[in-house]
């Protein structure tokens, strides 16, 4: 399995065609604590760009986009109840959704950890 | 990830208030407000607002305008522009008042202090400068209006703020002022601490007890380190001020209040004092008291919201299928652990526990009018004293 990121500070590991999606550590930072997050129904379509959710801080309202073109498969229920997971625990336990991937290829153009960590340093 | 919370126009460089450095080197994470850097957190709003609650929170607010008014009959002028009453402000006494214009609308909220041979005016960092040219426009001449922005301040909040802020030893400046924490709620005076001057009030904007502190720019970092080292006290970001003010119901000019609203449909007819109402002779006087004798269309409310997804500023608000109204402050409660909202209803849907709807990306949240303040104020009342 590997681990992409973007430059909107979501991660993303691909598990054969199945791509699961979640903020980073530094997003979850910036944005403070968590107090909802809207995510996106199972079976719908996304373009890779596309509002997939919403995470609402107490200071405001953030989108999340997909990072790549696929089908909702499956979304983190436990979100709704303790949607604080995000900030204990953003790379693990504080996914947000499982996309299965229409062009897998559209991954390349995304940075390993290394790459994200140098991109986080010079922000 | 995008944050898609309004920030408004840069138009000018953001400046630097006295104690910059001093919340940087305390990990305070710097945002512009007002044309300021000023901290929107520390270790987190949720964490720092509960705290704030339970024991003592210190904000910088230094980017809020303090004015001097002093000459001829000023508070019989100062009238003029705002409706409360200043001529039967007595020494030590702070009323809250409101700028309006000829139309009535709200231009400003702000805190006037009689401090005897002045008087002394509290007003946004935002609305500043204008708030200094109307008061230049239409004062006389002969008033005498004092920009103090060589002057920081400090808000020191939470039901523990006054064991903190004794344990500094304050000296009364003037004859007859009491301790610190003899001051009642909306009563301030002049001490020395260590032979710098600072202006001390007992007033604040988080429902709480507690007092703001007016000091030397000079001064402000060896009073804030002071009083951060008082084992009651956390630094506090405006993150958790504005969670505060929402939970304590009181409003936010240029969101819940503008020149679009009036002084009775804010429900701040309080601020009307009694003698005002009758003879008027204020601007905008003529709505306030058009008000006051025919409720008026559209009043602001309180609201609960279910669920957990916050409601925030430009939200339509519905009854039925019908809009009824507007968010205009809205967001997560740590207090209370539920989304709360403060907005403009037609009167219709005004009374608490009618219930409504708050439409949210497509979504309809249900939301139930509710009497402010959401969590109760505890201010500390000395009456008589």
């Amino acid at each position: 399995m590997s681990r992409y990121f973007t430059d909107e500070h979501e991660w993303i590991d691909v598990s054969g065609d199945i791509a699961t999606v979640g903020i980073t550590d530094y997003a979850q930072e910036q944005l403070g604590d968590i107090v909802f997050v809207e995510l996106p129904e199972e079976g719908k379509s996304f373009d890779k760009g596309d509002d997939a959710a919403v995470v609402e801080s107490v200071k405001a309202a953030s989108d999340i986009y997909a990072p790549a073109s696929g089908e909702v498969v499956e979304v983190n229920g436990a979100l709704e109840e303790e949607p604080g997971l995000v900030n204990s625990d953003a790379e693990e336990e504080g996914w947000f959704f499982k996309l299965r991937l229409t062009d897998p290829s559209e991954l390349e153009a995304l940075m390993d950890e290394g790459a994200y960590k140098k991109f986080v340093a010079g922000l | 990830m995008s944050d898609d919370a309004s920030t408004g126009l840069d138009v000018q460089p953001t400046e630097s208030l006295p104690l910059d450095a001093w919340h940087r080197a305390r990990g305070g994470r710097m945002v512009d407000f007002a044309g300021y850097w000023l901290p929107v957190q520390y270790e987190g709003i949720m964490a720092e607002h509960l705290w704030t609650r339970e024991s003592a929170g210190l904000f910088d607010v230094s980017h809020m305008g303090q004015l001097k008014l002093s000459g001829p009959d000023a508070a019989a002028e100062l009238e003029k522009l705002l409706p409360g009453d200043i001529i039967g402000l007595k020494p030590g006494k702070i009323r809250y008042s409101l700028f309006l214009d000829e139309a009535g609308g709200v231009l400003e909220d702000l805190m006037v202090t009689n401090h005897g041979d002045h008087l002394f005016l509290i007003v946004n960092g935002a609305c500043k400068w204008d708030d200094i040219a109307h008061l230049r426009e239409y004062l006389p001449d002969e008033i005498d209006l004092n920009h103090l922005d060589e002057q920081a301040l400090l808000a020191l909040q939470g039901p523990k703020a006054v064991d903190a802020l004794a344990r500094l030893g304050l000296v009364p400046a003037i004859d007859g002022a009491p301790a610190v924490e003899d001051l009642g709620f909306m009563e301030a005076a002049p001490y020395q601490w260590e032979g710098r001057p600072l202006g001390v009030s007992r007033s604040g904007y988080t429902g709480e007890d507690g007092y703001e502190i007016s000091v030397r720019a000079e001064d402000a970092e060896a009073l804030a380190t002071a009083l951060l080292d008082q084992p009651e006290v956390k630094p506090i970001g405006l993150g958790a001020r504005d969670s505060l003010r929402l939970e304590a119901g009181l409003p936010l000019y240029g969101h819940d209040l503008t020149p679009d609203y009036s002084v009775i449909a804010a429900g701040l007819g309080f601020a009307v004092s009694k003698r005002r109402r009758t003879e008027g002779g204020f601007m905008g006087d003529a709505r306030v008291q058009a008000e006051l004798a025919t409720p008026p269309a559209q009043v602001r409310v309180g609201l609960t919201v279910e669920g957990r997804l916050p409601a925030r500023e430009g939200a339509v608000i519905f009854s039925g299928d019908t809009a009824v109204g507007t968010v205009t402050s809205g967001g997560h409660s740590p207090s209370l652990g539920t989304p709360i909202a403060m907005g403009w209803v037609d009167a219709a849907s005004a009374a608490p526990g009618t219930p409504l709807s708050i439409e949210v990306r497509g979504k309809r949240l249900g939301a139930t009018v509710t009497s402010m303040p959401f969590v109760p104020h505890r201010y500390v009342r000395k009456g008589g004293k």
